[in-house]
């Protein structure tokens, strides 16, 4: 009964921050061009070599979601600060995990909307070559994206309100995301390869051990952190 | 805003004059004495010759970095479990020394491995997740210092605490993985009985050593807290 209200509210707000999104665009828009332009520039950096650039595509396209993902993270809980509506939603009844659980749902919307422009872009200007196993390389974003936008939102909630919050978050995730990056880089190089599927399922189940662990962890400490 | 905290005011007391310094004493004499013992009994190595003796203060305190974050995730939760302002501090020191203590594994790790491996660094899964460990508590520390309201800094810090000592063996794993899959990596598993004495001595010279350090950066933080209270006070016309 009270879950059931609880995913009505965690419902609302993504559905309120999403309709936000849609109906001005322009941040989605300019997060998706700023991924893009960071895709080009490794391109640069990697050199015009086909071969070179094709075998780093998985970890530039990762890179990328990771650097355009920051932003949209910070912009999620900007909007509400920018009109004192994080205090109102605080103080609303009804257990504040809610609230987590909405900014996770529309976080990942945004993600990964963003993400399959990249990977479209990714895959057009590094020159991949789609694999037979296209359907494993799903789980791995869906995973991925999960891993990204669960401890992003979390840690959004504080640096978004703190003093020097542009440097802070990237501070704090980067180092944490480590395992997800490393995890889906990899996966996603070892099918590009082809025929490295069980190195993909290693891969894959870390991937899914770091989201259960955080999804947990994080639903569980949110309200250490957005009470104070 | 609610919350569940009691008032801080009046909790924080300065610590008094205290045996600890004698405690201090007793580490750094033992520390010096397991070195020099260490370094006396143990032969030269066959291949790296007397390079080997940095192994006496490199290992230790790697071993000391791991034990830190454990003592960061242990107060944190207590924290946000009693929410007693003294636990906050006492992860706060220990995360500092947990710090410092990487910080010098690492640099040690790389003066040994200039000599031995002919490079300064290498991405093997023990240097690449001490550095993820460094930069997690990096993380830790900066959110000290980019907040002032102390009871948000208390909360958010013992969360983050908690989150990246939780992460810890998830990155040693991973990184892991990701050398193994590229190279096997040889790994000196074993070691001669002659430098394990050392090894142990030293092991508990830095454990002093770290909870010495750790005490102390604790009562510096009482301090500052108990100063902070007293100046409120007396801002507000309380007097004492």
């Amino acid at each position: 009964m009270s879950l059931q209200r609880d995913w009505r509210r965690a419902r609302a707000i993504a559905w309120k921050d999403l309709t936000a999104e849609r109906r001005s665009k322009a941040g989605f828009n300019a997060v998706r061009s700023l991924a893009i332009t960071i895709l080009v520039l490794f391109g640069f950096a990697l050199g015009p070599d086909t071969n070179a650039v094709r075998a780093a595509a998985p970890g530039v396209i990762w890179l990328c979601a990771l650097f355009a993902g920051v932003l949209a993270f910070n912009r999620s809980y900007q909007s509400e600060l920018d009109g004192g509506a994080l205090e109102q939603l605080v103080l609303y009844p009804g257990s504040r995990k809610a609230i987590y659980a909405g900014k996770l749902l529309a976080n990942f919307v945004f993600v990964a909307l963003m993400l399959a422009v990249v990977i479209v872009a990714g895959i057009i200007l590094f020159q991949v070559v789609i694999p037979g196993e296209w359907p494993s390389l799903l789980a791995i974003i869906l995973f991925g994206t999960i891993g990204l936008v669960t401890l992003g939102t979390f840690y959004a909630a504080m640096s978004s309100r703190s003093r020097a919050r542009e440097v802070l978050l990237p501070l704090l995730l980067f180092p944490m995301l480590v395992p997800v990056l490393l995890a889906a880089m990899e996966a996603t190089k070892a099918l590009l390869g082809g025929n490295m599927m069980g190195d993909a399922g290693v891969w894959v189940r870390l991937l899914i051990v770091f989201d259960i662990v955080f999804l947990a962890a994080t639903f569980l400490a949110f309200e250490a952190v957005i009470e104070v | 805003m609610t919350t569940s905290a009691p008032p801080l005011a009046g909790t924080i007391v300065a610590p008094r004059a205290s045996r600890w310094p004698i405690f201090g004493w007793f580490a750094f004499l033992f520390l010096i004495a397991s070195q020099i013992t260490a370094i006396v009994i143990s032969p030269p190595d066959r291949d790296m010759g007397d390079l080997q003796k940095i192994m006496y203060v490199h290992v230790p305190a790697a071993w000391m970095t791991m034990l830190a974050p454990l003592t960061v995730l242990v107060f944190g939760l207590r924290y946000l479990w009693k929410r007693r302002e003294q636990d906050d501090l006492l992860a706060a020191a220990a995360a500092e020394v947990a710090t410092t203590f990487a910080g010098l594994t690492l640099a040690l790790g790389m003066i040994w491995a200039r000599p031995t491996w002919g490079v300064w660094w290498t991405w093997d899964a023990r240097l690449t997740s001490m550095l993820v460990l460094f930069l997690i508590l990096a993380g830790y520390l900066a959110v000290r210092a980019l907040i002032d309201d102390p009871e948000r800094r208390a909360q958010w810090s013992a969360v983050v605490g908690i989150l990246g000592a939780i992460n810890v063996p998830i990155v040693y794993m991973s990184v892991r993985w990701w050398r193994t899959i590229h190279q096997i990596q040889s790994s000196p598993s074993t070691v001669d009985p002659a430098y394990v004495i050392g090894l142990r001595l030293n092991a508990f010279a830095f454990l002093f050593v770290m909870i010495y350090f750790i005490r102390r950066r604790y009562e510096a933080a009482l301090m500052e807290r108990a100063a902070e209270h007293a100046s409120r006070a007396a801002a507000l016309g309380g007097g004492r």
